[in-house]
């Protein structure tokens, strides 16, 4: 930051995005999370999956650091590995949306004749609550994990093609656009050359938000018994299995939580800090 | 002006259409014959061939889908598979515990965030405005089961506050009903308020940036006056916009918030109609809320409309 403000040249990228402290820390606590949920079980620390029903329903202590399970099994074991699933659905919903909804709102966006069509498209879709579409969706396809990162997928689709449509019109009309479409460049060209890149930045701050929303509507998906099957361990499996015994082994509920809270929150400290790192114009708002 | 509005319903009447045509293709997105699906395994041809015929499930794609929507336009969105009664009847049944969780968890979310938005913004940069912000972050970021489910432990089950869930019995009088919505409402309305107090608090430090506020306090107008007369006032408008943003966002969160302490609301029946696959059932829950959303957002963007006057369409 020092030669920053020596050399009177505007911060940078990363002056802004590391100037916040909540950011620094939620993308170190982030980072933790991902390399403990894979590697920790590489390592074999935990007996994970091994079952010793004498112990089951141990709370948290020197055997079991976070207890175990109904079954005798580490909950920290379980913990890692369910996070593994827990991410990847994240990472797959924002991925996959964001690829759709820049499709879509880029369409939108350049041939105004499909415009209309397309905006009230994802006005409808958006008139759906984004649990009860996902929970719908997952009624239809199946509780698998492909399944729950579709269905998620096509709930977000319409957020992020509402957002790239509106970049679009903003960046189509630049002199720059118009000179490339002077040069002879073909539209498809200008879609992604010229005007893609230019409207990437919002488009990573919504796919942030995008991996911690769907990390939490996984986790209530499956937490209503719909979302993914529950042979297979994420966090919102284990809360789910957690609830029958919650009387007397409350922490099976809270870790799995916390671990949700953690993440999400992590996550949207993250995409307020690219949001304003990436817009200055928004920094008003901090 | 009538133009205006014309073509707002116009494009109302539309986006309704097309939420009733989802509602249409995703019930036949279903793999497998949707029949023999609602009957279980243990169904006979015949019958699921018998309940096809019932369904209108032989008929081209074309007249189903013609059908389907002429009916929902008259009111009619079929019957439960389950209970073997219209949806619409259902529905109205077990409207009242999910609109009385959606105004009270509306209500506790205003009345927590928009102080705290508006001081927040007032104090911008302070102890305060950073905590609850952070907070406000927090709260967003877990789960409304886990908030449900801590509350319902501590407050309900160990100190004996609040009643554990359920509504009362089928014969409890209003006062009871409403008795067993307070958690449940404290619960949505923790998650809900997150949104509303960013909103406020943005929509405040605009405001507190303008030109007219900086007038005010130049000629010496006291600053509690400039706050109450000058900001405050045109603070209302966002909070409208808020109301109609967060209405999907209770929804959603109703949905997992009966489940917890088990409300015989829509939220409870559409997750019992997912488990059982009754096909009508999640149609016609989808179609009534997207439709209110719809409604409601119009009704957001008419008050805008004729409260502003800067607002030029």
């Amino acid at each position: 930051m020092a030669t920053v403000s020596q050399t009177h040249q505007p911060p940078g990228f990363r002056d802004v995005l590391f100037a916040r402290r909540s950011t620094v820390v939620a993308l170190v606590c982030f980072v933790v999370i991902v390399l403990a949920c894979y590697v920790l079980p590489t390592l074999d620390l935990t007996a994970i999956g091994k079952m010793s029903v004498r112990n089951r329903l141990t709370p948290p202590g020197a055997d079991y650091f976070l207890g175990a399970d109904a079954f005798g099994r580490d909950v920290l074991g379980r913990l890692l590995v369910a996070g593994q699933t827990s991410l990847q659905i994240g990472l797959g919903v924002a991925i996959l949306s964001s690829s759709a909804g820049i499709v879509i709102g880029l369409v939108a966006g350049f041939f105004r004749r499909l415009d209309t069509p397309l905006s009230r498209l994802i006005d409808a879709m958006m008139a759906f609550p984004d649990i009860l579409l996902a929970l719908s969706l997952v009624a239809i396809f199946g509780g698998t994990v492909g399944n729950v990162i579709l269905a998620l997928s096509i709930v977000y689709t319409p957020r992020v093609a509402r957002i790239v449509r509106a970049s679009t019109l903003v960046v189509r009309e630049l002199p720059y656009v118009e000179a490339a479409r002077a040069l002879g460049s073909s539209t498809l060209t200008i879609m992604v050359t010229h005007v893609l890149r230019n409207i990437l930045s919002p488009i990573l701050v919504q796919a942030t938000f995008i991996f911690a929303y769907a990390m939490l509507a996984e986790a209530g998906l499956t937490f209503l018994g719909v979302g993914v099957d529950p042979s297979t361990p994420t966090w919102g499996t284990m809360v789910n299995e957690g609830r029958q015994y919650i009387d007397n082994a409350f922490f099976l509920i809270l870790f799995p939580g916390v671990a949700i809270a953690l993440s999400v929150l992590s996550l949207q400290l993250v995409g307020d800090g690219l949001r304003d790192a990436l817009d200055p114009k928004l920094n008003k708002e901090t | 002006m009538a133009k205006y509005l014309l073509r707002r319903f116009v494009g109302m009447v539309v986006v309704i259409i097309l939420v009733l045509t989802i509602a249409f293709v995703l019930v036949r997105l279903a793999p497998g014959d949707p029949a023999a699906l609602m009957l279980g395994p243990d169904a006979t041809p015949e019958e699921a061939a018998e309940l096809r015929t019932r369904l209108g499930l032989d008929d081209p794609i074309i007249l189903q889908y013609a059908t389907f929507v002429g009916n929902a336009l008259k009111g009619d969105l079929g019957e439960s598979l389950f209970f073997n009664r219209p949806v619409t009847s259902i529905l109205a049944d077990r409207a009242e515990p999910t609109i009385f969780l959606a105004l009270m968890s509306l209500f506790f979310a205003l009345f927590i965030a928009t102080p705290i938005g508006i001081y927040a913004a007032y104090k911008r940069g302070s102890l305060l405005d950073q905590s609850s912000v952070t907070s406000a972050m927090l709260a967003a970021s877990i789960p409304s089961f886990l908030t449900g489910l801590v509350f319902q432990r501590v407050l309900a089950t160990n100190l004996g506050w609040f009643p554990t869930a359920g509504y009362g019995g089928p014969d409890a009088d209003i006062w009871v009903r409403l008795g067993h919505l307070i958690l449940p409402s404290i619960t949505l309305g923790i998650t809900n308020s997150a949104l509303i107090l960013r909103f406020t608090r943005a929509s405040m430090l605009d405001i507190l940036g303008e030109d007219y506020v900086r007038t005010a306090r130049a000629k010496g107008m006291p600053e509690r006056r400039v706050i109450l007369r000058h900001a405050l006032k045109n603070a209302g408008i966002p909070i409208i916009t808020v109301v109609g943003l967060t209405f999907a966002l209770l929804v959603s969160g109703a949905v997992v918030t009966e489940r917890v302490f088990n409300l015989p609301g829509m939220g409870n029946l559409v997750v019992n109609a997912v488990l059982r696959r009754d096909y009508p059932v999640i149609q016609g829950t989808l179609i009534i809320v997207a439709s209110i959303y719809v409604l409601i957002n119009l009704a957001t963007d008419l008050i805008y409309f004729f409260i502003d006057k800067r607002v030029k369409y």
